[in-house]
Parts: C-alpha cells; structure tokens; sequence
C-alpha cells in the first residue's frame, strides 16, 4: 500500500489513485481526498446538497442517514440506510450514494415523502431527512409490503425526533411502505443500478496516498495480509461507526487507514463442521439472520444492538475486533464457546475470545494481524443460553451490562457452564466462579442461590454515567435467576418474564 | 361549555382546518434552510470555543500562543477583545462572554478561536494550556444552601396558615422528591451566522427564540445601537426553550468575530460542545409536609421548592415562579406556604424548558396528591377529585393560592370524560389482578390532570406585532413577532390571515422573523406564539380590511360595515368583485395596502415579590392516563398505553395541536424515564451526546396511543378565534407516566415507594428493593 509497495499490488489487481462513486445516480470522481473526510461534510460543504443533517456526528440521531448501493460478494445489489457522518468518503469508493435530494421521481415527491407530509409527521423538519431515508431504504429493498408498528419501530430505532413523539412518522411509514413502485421509479432504479454495476466493475482497490494521510482498500486477504504485514501500524477499518467517531469527536488523525469491507473472502457465512463461521466484515445486518437460524434466543438483543443505520454498516469483525467491554456481541459469542481467527501472512490462528481481551482496550492481536473470522459452536441439544441486555432505553443504547448464559446439562446435572458480562469489568469477561458453581448442580433454586452468591467474587464493576456499580452487582445476579426462571422453571409461577413481550391489558 | 361566540370569533374558511405544516414539503424534500444550509459568502470563517476544565476557581493564566499557531486560525477572541458588554443575560448580566477572572463551570468558554474551517477551530480550541486556582465546586443543594449560594434571593408565598392547618389535620406525611433536569436536545444544534454589512451594520442568522434579545446582546457586546443589528430567523430545528436565551451567546460571539475581523464568521455549535455549553431543564428538590382529611383533602401544605439553577441567573427567577405557582396543579390549596430556593451551583446555567418550571412544580404537587392516597389506601384518583378547584368561579375554592380566580375551571368535566373513555375503573382492577398473580412484571396505573397558566408571569412580555403587506396584484406577505421553531405557529398565523381575508393559506407568503420588519418582540415562549401573534396579525388583516372596505364603500356607495371577505371575494349586498381586482382597484386610488398589527394581552398583572395577582389570561386543561409495566429484576419500564384528552379551545389547527399533545407528552416521558444527566463529583457533565443522553425512540412510544383533542374545548375569554396554547400543557400529562411507575412499584414492594425521577431502571430497581415504608 501506499508509495513504496504500489507496484507489488498494482500487478495483481487494479488500483486507483482516485476515488469513483455514484450521487443520486451520477458518477462522480473525487481527487485530493483527506481520507477522514465524512460523506456529510463532502455533500454539505463540497456538493452543495444540504438536505442532509448535522444533529451529533456520531452516528445516533440519525439526521445525516443516506442510501448506499452496493454490490454483495454474491453480486447481489444491496440498499442499506447508512449515517453519513461517520462514514468516510473513500469507503464508498465503487459505491452509489443517495441522498434526501435523490429520491423524488421526476420532480414528484416519493410516496415516503408524501406520506410524511400526509400524516403531518414533521414539525421542525430538521429530522426529517433521516427519516426519510431510513424508510426510502427499506422501500428501496422490500416496497411494497405491509408492515407492523413493531416493524417499523424497529426499522427507526436509530432515527431521533424530538417533536412528534413519533406516532405520525410511523403511520407515514407503514402507509408509505405499502405504496407499489411507480414505472418512472422502477426504470430509475434500474438505469442506476446498471450505472452502479459499470462503476463498481471499473473499480479496483483504492489506494490514496496525500498528505492528509494514507488509505488502502484491498480487495483481497493476500493484499490485506501483504498491506499489514508491510504497516503494522496501519489501523484497520470496516464498517466506521466506532473510529468514524474518534474522527468526528476526539478530532484524532490516522496517517494510515486500510479498508476491510471490500475483500470477498470476509464476507462469508458458512455452518459446517458443528460451527458457524462469519466473515469479520459481515455486517450485522447481514449476520442477523443466520445467528438467528441457530440461535434463536438471540433475538430481541439483536434489535436492540445499535440501530439500522449502525447494524448495516458495523461489522461482526470491528465488534469483536474493537475489544470495548461493553460491546454487545462479546458476551453471547463467549457464553457460545466461540473462538476468533486472526490471520497474517505467517499464516492463521484461533483463540478463545475470552482470551483475545488482555486489558481495557487492548486484545491479543498482533502486528500484522487482522481478525478474520468468528467460529461459533453449532448450538448442542443439551444446550440452554440466553443473552440479556440492560440500558436505560431499549432500543439503541449502549448496555449498563450484558450477559451471555450458557449451560448444557446431561442427566439432568449442568456438565458445561459458560457465563460472559459485559459492562462488568475493563474487557468482556467470563464469570468463572458461578460457572463452577454450577457444575454438577441440577438446574434447582440451590444452584440459582450458590451461582448468583459466586457471582458477586467474578467482579468489581465500576459506576458511570449508565449506572452505579451496586446497580451493576444486583442487576447480575438478578439475571442469573432470569436465566433459571427461563430455562428452568420452577419455584414462582410467572407467565410473563419480559418486557417486551407484554400486551396492553384487554 | 360551547356558548354563542361573538361574531369576531366566529370563522368560516381556513382557521380550524387541519392544514399541512407551511414548510413540510419542503422537510420531506430537505430543501427547508437552516442557517447552516445558507450557502457561505466568500471568506466565511468558523468559531470554536475553549471552555473551562474546571468547575470553581480562579482563572490564573492562559497559554494561548499554541492556538493562535494552529494550522487555519484567524484570531483568537477573549474578553479584552470586546468593544461594548463584556456580560451578558436575559435579566440579570451576571454571564461573561469569555472568563475574566473567574471560572464558574466546567463547559464555561474561555476564549474564542476563529479559523478557516470548523474542523481547524475545534482542532486549535483543544490546544490551550491554562492555569486554575482550583475551588471545591457547589453542585450539590445542601452545599449550595449551606454556602448560602443563591443565584436570586430566596422567595416564599404564603396563602393562609399552612403550619396551623397541618398541626390540625387529622393525618399528616413529610416527604422528598428530587427530580431531574433535562437536556433540551433540539436535532439542530445551536448556530449563529454574523454577515458584516456597511457602516457598521450587522445581519445575523440565528437559530433563536428571541430575535430581539439577541439582537439587543449582540448590540451590547459590540458597543452599536440596536438599530445597527439585524436579526433573522425563519426556522429552528427544534428550541424548546433551549434557544430563548441560549442563543444570544452564539450570535453575540459570531459577530464580535465578524466585527473585528470585517468577515461573515459562522458559529455552530458541535452536539458534545452545545451540551457542555448550554442550560438545561433546571433540577428540583421538593421538601414538604401535608395535612389531610380522610377523603384525602388537603389541608395545609408546607414545601420548599429548591433548585439547581447553574452558575448564572438566566431565567431562574420566572422559572421557580411558575413552579411554585403549579404545585397545585388543578387542586385548590387553602393554606399554602411555598419556599422557593434559586440555588447557584458551578453547572451549565439552567434555563427555559417546555413547560418553565411548571413540569417540576406540578409533578410536586401531583406527589403530594400520590403520597396521601397511598397513605390513605384510597385510589389517587378520587384524592384528586376530591382535591379540584371549584368550577363555580365565585366559590372560596376557585381561588388560586397565588390570588387568581380560576374562572375557566372544566377539570372535572374533562377528567370524568376521560376516565370513561379510557375504561379507567375496569382497568385499574385489571391491574390489580395481574399485580397479584404476576411476581416479576408488575404494571401500574395512573391518570394526572394538567392545569396550566397560559401567559408570561413577565406581564410586560405579553405582546407581540404584525408586520402585513398586500401587495398590488393581491397577492399576502405575513410578518410577526414569533418564530417557527416545529410548532407550526407561521402556519397558524397564516391561517389567521387568509380567514381574515377570506382567501386559501397558500395565497399567503410567510416570511422569516426578522427585526428589522417587526421590532421590540418578546421571545417564541410561554406556549404564547400563536396566541399573540394570531392577534397581531389579526389586527393588521383587519385594519387593511377596513381600508379596502372604505374605499369600496367610498366607490359604490354602499355601507362600509355590510363588506364582507369571503372565497377570494369582496362582497357587499348584491356586489361582489374578485380580491385581487379590488386590492388593484384600492392601489390604483392610491390606498395603504400595507399594516401593522399589534396586541396586548388584557386582564393580566402579577407582582413577582409576593408572587400574587392574576399572572395567566386563562387556563389549559387535559389530562392522561398511563398504563405502564416493570421488570422487577432490571428495573426496566414499559409504557403500554396511553390515553389522552386534552383542551385546546377551538383549534386553529387540529393536526398541528395534536402534534404538540403528542410530542409534548413523549418529551415530558423522556424526561421522567430515560433522560438521565449525569454529572461527577467534579462537575464535569458525564451524559454530552445521544450516545449517553437518551431521548424517546419509537419503540418507546406505544401503539395504543390515544389522543384526543376535547371537542367541547373553548377559550371563555376573547383568544384568537377562542383557541388555546399548545405547546407547552401536553408535556405534563406524562406526569402519568411517573406515577404508573410508582404504582408498579408500589405493587412490587406495598406501601409508599421512594422513587425519584427520572424513574431509569436503576432507580425503579432501587425503589423497588426497598423494604415497605409506612
């Protein structure tokens, strides 16, 4: 990458000094590009395309959300709902971008705009084009279809309003949603999906090289592994909605960026074996469905993790990757069993996760190193988990504490326990004393009682804005007799157990 | 309630449609401007600020020399650098621009770095090396009591003889509720844009409230007449208050830059750095003792009212007083005695919020209510019906405990219609069953009444102008004192207008607030915009109205008084022509086609020493019912179901006024369930960002979410076309949402809970294990 190894891959696959990507179906060739510059300052400052909002550059209000086209390994076009804020500009290299500005058809309002001024879902309107491209998105992939207010609670959950209370915008989505595409709109989609294809099989592996800084997108392991093994100190990039924030707020600089998104090989999922293997650059939208075919437990934390917008650009990788002790998906993957595969050009290994975090901040990768896959143990029939999330809102909150729990129990006695928190120490962390509380033990309120007492020797957790470390210790245990009423019912008789799946009283 | 109106109130075209808001198809579109969408002038250069790291102390020195080196800066401002005011403030001037010599708050700005981009500014900001004398910061009330650290002199009302009547009662409880602030969170963040203009002119672009304070601070600071600084604003995104006073800031310190260096400077605030930098709700304590009888009527009540007002005065002295005029909520008290305590803590300053005190003081009182009915084992509902102010306006129990006779009184009416269509008795044993049955999902039930004074205690303020022009080929332009922060006041003004002239709203140009058309105006606040522009520009219709009906009369011979305005026609008797022919005609004979119009608010007069006299011009009512669930193992809430009626008068906009219900209610849950600030032991706020602040999302809000607007609703006095403000009453019909926690709670764990707000989980959970207290 960058100057002195240029020749090596320009020999094995195409590479462009210039980044190329559609704007509302135009192509559009950026040069001089600083590799940190977000799409939403390139459309405010550079393209004169001000629909698209500033409400907190960090990716949770959702003010700044755009479309991007892409074409998946399997070469599939894909339409997500991205914040533009947090995504920088040479990652949408061989991209098609779409903007509030885009999506009228012929000067004619989208029925997803109509339908917002029909249901009165805007007031001070500075919103209001997240919304609308939160939904013109899911129209864009799904319309038309019926959807249920739980639907699009879902769909919205990382689009911030402070008018409405929302109501209006949610009947103007599930009337929009419903609305048949129109001719002019589907020969307009397919003229830009035919321009995306010509421009993506035009595009090679971009490499910038200014003084702003360096930008690398292999497109390929070899490259990448070539890439780091050449510049250890290169920070690895995927989906941007961690480091697109150290950007926007702690105002750091990267002299080298390298680009995982954009290698084939990272994104597949593949069961075989007795495990699932996800790609690192697999998003989490895109991970969902497969995580849910096996586990399906894994449900309401997966729509509570992040938001559309974040689950659509975040990969499976940069979670794990990042090493946060309150990322959401450590928690379940470590009560799983699962291990990470970290390759190099030395060649591959695999860890456990929970040995992969050393300290805060800090993982078991080495320079040169890149996190290729997750490797998830094909759930046993004797096996009983559950993951749990606790944060001061449901949806789009970063957790107070998480917990994975996993038992599998032989004869009626638990044989394997596995307990992950986060939130609960300075990495992601097993609970090993109430894991061996448990073993041997039935299933019974004893076990519960001796398992939620070990518990309280597994951690010293901390107090923070999300909440005190007393709240933390009690809330613990407290999942701990969740999980025994979940898996185990016995003792109390309560027929509801979640919030979430509570109906008004008739 | 309905009564024959008089013939001004009567309407008969575009008043009372459910018209869309005037700019949505341009939100949709995202081609409505915001300031920070108008394109640049040439040279236009950016501001960042340095702030405080430390929350007391003395200001020492500041290394700046890195600044001033960075990569893209101009210049580097700080107070000697100002020409006129070096303090600024909405009443009191006690909030320097940049520190002089004292550091009152972490987030305080120090200085201001000018610089070619945004990005160079925040970049050389960090760059300041300063030097405090650290002090131990004030943050907490009993600190702040003890240092006697008052931002205002303490303040106590007194109506009859609260202490005998509590000594007398036959029950009596104390309690303790505090009760969190609020970030205001509007989407777009504070923002000023200062273009220089010749002689010494200046325009700014602010995203404000109040043009005209901003105007008069941004005068101030540069030493200039008012009269040499215009001010524009022709929308925010979103204020809630947060901008009445806050903005001036912005716009002052983007033209002291453009001032100094004779180029357009724009000052936009970064969420993190808006958070820092600016007020939020104000947070209470409430401290009281109430006697009571065994129907739950109240007696006596003693409550000191304390609040965290920050490090400057801003607006804390309106805001306590409408809290401790809203503690009785709907319910009449007799023998009253309210201790108001403006507290000076080393935080952000808190100022305006959706409601202005009146969220605090009525969530007090409705605990109060909560508190007897749990001691009591009576259903809440009937202690507050046996609490209500008379509706018989000349019974002793219609008067206020700040003197005013409460003439409007529909409470009763509106709650006994509620509590009907919500099934609120079947449903409160629905609940009680499910609480005996279920262990650890507990739900509660609760109906709050709202009743909320409608007018700026600042009597003064209680006015607003028109500025409107018709313009030769008939076409309107509508100019008022009131800017459009979502609320959709410039669609109601309009609707005003074109009713008055008998022509469609899209006939009528609305064009952005600007003090330069319409001078002297008082803030968008008070839930008052509609309200005293509507008759502003009323009065500007009508006068216009009247000249075109003199010169018709004058021409046709016929009684001026027998023209009328209707269908885009001007008709009297058998005659009629089209508008524009005669707004022609009338041009052509040389007649004033363009007005003023101006309204005061009659009636109202209020002493703020005594806090005595008829503050508010009338009432709003509604009221809600909550159905909410808990997880007793987290904490966690749920709102199930909500249902609200609530009075608007007649509505000049019913899609407009059911948005404000619905999204003032969602606001006043959010600050009551997961809108949590947080600061630490070193006054550094920990919560900055919707990454640690959390507002409503969708999944927050219930699909069982009924609101209605009460068709029987009706101003008894002479409002615009007889509506009612909006904006801020719904906000406290989440109230509701509080008490359906506390209920749940109380099912979790019996007797009478402690639960502060915001209920998060971690408190409810609190609250929850807890032993049953008395």
């Amino acid at each position: 990458m960058f100057p002195q190894n240029k020749q090596l891959y320009t020999k094995l696959i195409m590479s462009d000094p210039c980044m190329k990507f559609l704007l509302n179906g135009e192509p559009v060739s950026v040069t001089d590009l600083p590799p940190t510059l977000s799409l939403l300052q390139y459309l405010r400052q550079n393209c004169a395309l001000p629909g698209t909002k500033e409400g907190c550059a960090e990716g949770d209000c959702g003010a700044c959300t755009v479309t991007v086209a892409d074409i998946d390994a399997d070469g599939r076009i894909r339409h997500r709902a991205v914040n533009a804020c947090i995504q920088f500009m040479p990652a949408l290299h061989g991209k098609a971008v779409t903007t509030v500005e885009g999506v009228a058809v012929g000067g004619v309002p989208h029925p997803v705009q109509q339908a917002m001024v029909d249901c009165h879902a805007s007031q001070c309107g500075f919103c209001t084009p997240g919304f609308v491209m939160s939904l013109y998105a899911d129209f864009r992939a799904h319309a038309p279809r019926e959807v249920t207010r739980q639907e699009v609670d879902s769909l919205l959950a990382g689009n911030l309003c402070r008018c409405t209370g929302y109501r209006p915008i949610a009947d103007a989505a599930r009337q929009a949603l419903a609305v048949p595409r129109s001719p002019a709109e589907s020969a307009r989609d397919e003229a830009h999906e035919k321009a995306l294809r010509t421009l993506a099989r035009g595009c090679g592996e971009l490499v910038l090289d200014g003084a702003a800084g360096k930008w690398f997108t292999p497109k390929t392991e070899a490259s990448l592994a070539r890439c780091l093994a050449a510049h250890p100190d290169a920070r690895i990039i995927a989906g941007l909605t961690d480091v697109g924030l150290w950007a926007t707020k702690q105002l750091r600089t990267f002299p080298k960026l390298v680009l995982v998104s954009e290698i084939d090989s990272l994104h597949r999922v593949a069961a075989s074996g007795g495990r699932l293997d996800i790609g690192a650059a697999v998003t989490w939208s895109e991970a969902m469905p497969h995580l849910l075919r096996h586990w399906p437990e894994m449900q309401e934390h997966l729509l509570r993790f992040a938001s559309p917008p974040v689950r659509n650009s975040a990969t499976v990788g940069g979670n794990v990757a990042n090493g946060s002790p309150i990322g959401d998906s450590m928690p379940a993957f470590i009560a799983l069993g699962a291990e990470v595969v970290l390759r190099s050009l030395s060649g591959e290994r695999t860890m456990p996760l929970e040995a992969f975090y050393l300290a805060y901040q800090q993982t078991a990768r080495a320079d040169g190193e890149y996190v290729a896959a997750i490797r998830v143990p094909l759930p046993a029939r004797s096996q009983r988990f559950r993951v749990y999330k606790v944060s001061k809102r449901f949806d789009q909150d970063i957790s107070a504490l998480c917990a994975g729990f996993m038992v599998k129990v032989e004869r009626g006695v638990v044989v394997e326990a596995r307990i992950a928190f986060g939130g609960m120490a300075a990495t992601p962390k097993r609970a090993t004393r109430a894991e061996q509380a448990l073993l041997g033990r039935t299933l019974d309120e004893a076990a519960m009682q001796v398992a939620q007492e070990a518990l309280d020797g597994d951690f010293q957790p901390i107090s923070d804005m999300r909440s005190s470390a007393a709240y933390r210790r009690q809330v613990a245990r407290n999942l701990v007799k969740r999980f025994f009423l979940e898996v185990a019912p016995a003792g109390e008789h309560a027929t509801a157990l979640r919030l979430a799946d509570l109906e008004v009283l008739p | 309630m309905k009564r024959d109106l008089p013939a001004s109130a009567v309407r008969t075209g575009a008043v009372g449609a459910a018209l869309p808001h005037d700019s949505a198809h341009l939100h949709v579109a995202g081609a409505a401007t915001y300031i920070d969408d108008i394109p640049e002038l040439a040279g236009t250069l950016h501001i960042a600020v340095g702030m405080s790291t430390v929350a007391r102390g003395r200001l020492v020195a500041m290394q700046l020399d890195r600044v001033r080196a960075a990569a893209g800066v101009v210049a580097v401002l700080g107070h000697a650098d100002i020409p006129g005011e070096k303090c600024i403030g909405p009443v009191k001037h006690d909030e320097p621009v940049f520190a002089i010599d004292r550091v009152e708050y972490i987030g305080q700005p120090l200085f201001a770095v000018v610089a070619t981009s945004l990005e160079a500014a925040r970049r050389a900001a960090r760059l300041a090396q300063v030097t405090y004398e650290e002090e131990p910061p004030i943050l907490d009330y009993d600190d702040a009591i003890r240092a006697n650290s008052h931002v205002l002199p303490p303040l106590t009302l007194v109506t009859g003889d609260a202490k005998a009547a509590i000594a007398a009662a036959p029950y009596r409880l104390s309690n303790r509720l505090l009760m969190g602030g609020q970030e205001q969170f509007y989407l777009e963040g504070q923002i000023a844009y200062a273009c220089p203009r010749e002689d010494g002119q200046m325009l700014v672009y602010s995203s404000t409230q109040h043009p005209t304070e901003t105007q008069f601070t941004v005068a101030h600071v540069l030493g200039v007449a008012p009269s040499q600084v215009v001010v524009e604003c022709r929308r925010m995104g979103g204020a809630f208050g947060g901008k009445e006073t806050q903005a001036a800031y912005f716009a002052a310190v983007a033209a002291l830059a453009a001032a100094k260096l004779k180029r357009a400077v724009k000052f936009r605030a970064d969420r993190d750095d808006d958070f820092m930098l600016t007020g939020k709700r104000h947070e209470f304590r409430a401290d009281y003792e109430v006697g009571f009888d065994a129907s739950g009527r109240i007696l006596g009540l003693e409550m000191t009212l304390a609040s965290r007002c920050g490090w400057s005065a801003d607006l804390s002295g309106s805001v306590n007083d409408r809290a401790v005029m809203h503690v009785s909520n709907a319910y009449h008290l007799a023998n009253v005695t309210i201790r108001s305590l403006r507290l000076k803590t080393n935080q952000q300053s808190a100022n305006a919020f959706r409601g202005f005190g009146g969220p605090q003081g009525i969530l007090a009182g409705e605990h109060v209510i909560d508190d007897i009915a749990r001691h009591l084992k009576l259903d809440p509902l009937a202690v507050r019906k046996a609490n209500f102010y008379s509706a018989d306006p000349s019974s002793p129990r219609a008067m206020t405990h700040y003197g005013m006779r409460v003439e409007d009184n529909v409470i009763l009416e509106l709650v006994t219609e509620l509590e009907a269509s919500s099934e609120y008795a079947r449903r409160r044993a629905a609940v009680d069953q499910w609480n005996a049955r279920e262990p650890l999902i507990k739900r509660g039930l609760a109906l709050t009444p709202v009743m909320f004074g409608i007018s700026f205690t600042a009597s003064f303020l209680n006015q607003a102008g028109a500025l409107l022009h018709v313009y030769h080929d008939g076409s309107v332009m509508i100019n008022h004192a009131a800017t459009e922060m979502g609320q959709g006041v410039y669609t109601k003004v309009a609707q005003v207008v074109a009713e008055e002239f008998g022509l469609q709203v899209r006939q009528v140009r609305i064009t952005a607030t600007d003090t330069s058309k319409v001078p002297n105006t008082s803030p968008t606040a008070a839930s008052s915009g509609a309200d005293l522009n509507g008759k502003a520009a009323q009065a500007a219709a009508r006068e216009i109205k009247a000249r075109l009906a003199a010169f018709c009369a004058s021409t046709h011979g016929f009684d001026a008084a027998t023209v009328e305005f209707r269908d885009g026609r001007v008709m009297a008797g058998a005659w009629e022509r089209p508008w524009e022919e005669v707004v022609r005609a009338a041009y052509m004979a040389r007649v004033s086609l363009s007005s003023t119009g101006f309204y005061s608010v009659p009636k109202v007069g209020f002493d703020p020493a005594t806090l005595k006299g008829r503050p508010f011009y009338y009432f709003a009512y509604g009221a809600a019912v909550s159905e909410v669930a808990i997880d007793i193992l987290t904490g966690e809430s749920r709102l199930l179901r909500v249902d609200v009626l609530h009075d608007v008068g007649r509505s000049l906009n019913p899609a407009i006024d059911r948005g404000q219900v619905e999204g003032g209610f969602v606001q006043g849950m959010g600050w009551l369930t997961s809108e949590e600030l947080v600061w630490d032991a070193h006054g550094r706020l920990r919560t900055h960002a919707p990454s640690t602040y959390k507002i409503p999302v969708s999944s927050d809000v219930p699909e069982a979410f009924k609101v209605s607007l009460w068709e029987r609703g009706e101003n008894v006095e002479d409002s615009i076309f007889r509506s009612k403000a909006v904006g801020e009453p719904p906000l406290m019909l989440a109230s509701s949402v509080f008490l359906a926690i506390r209920d749940a709670v109380a099912a979790a764990r019996g007797g009478v809970p402690a639960l502060d707000a915001p209920a998060t989980p971690e408190r409810i959970l609190l609250a929850c294990s807890a032993g049953p207290a008395a």
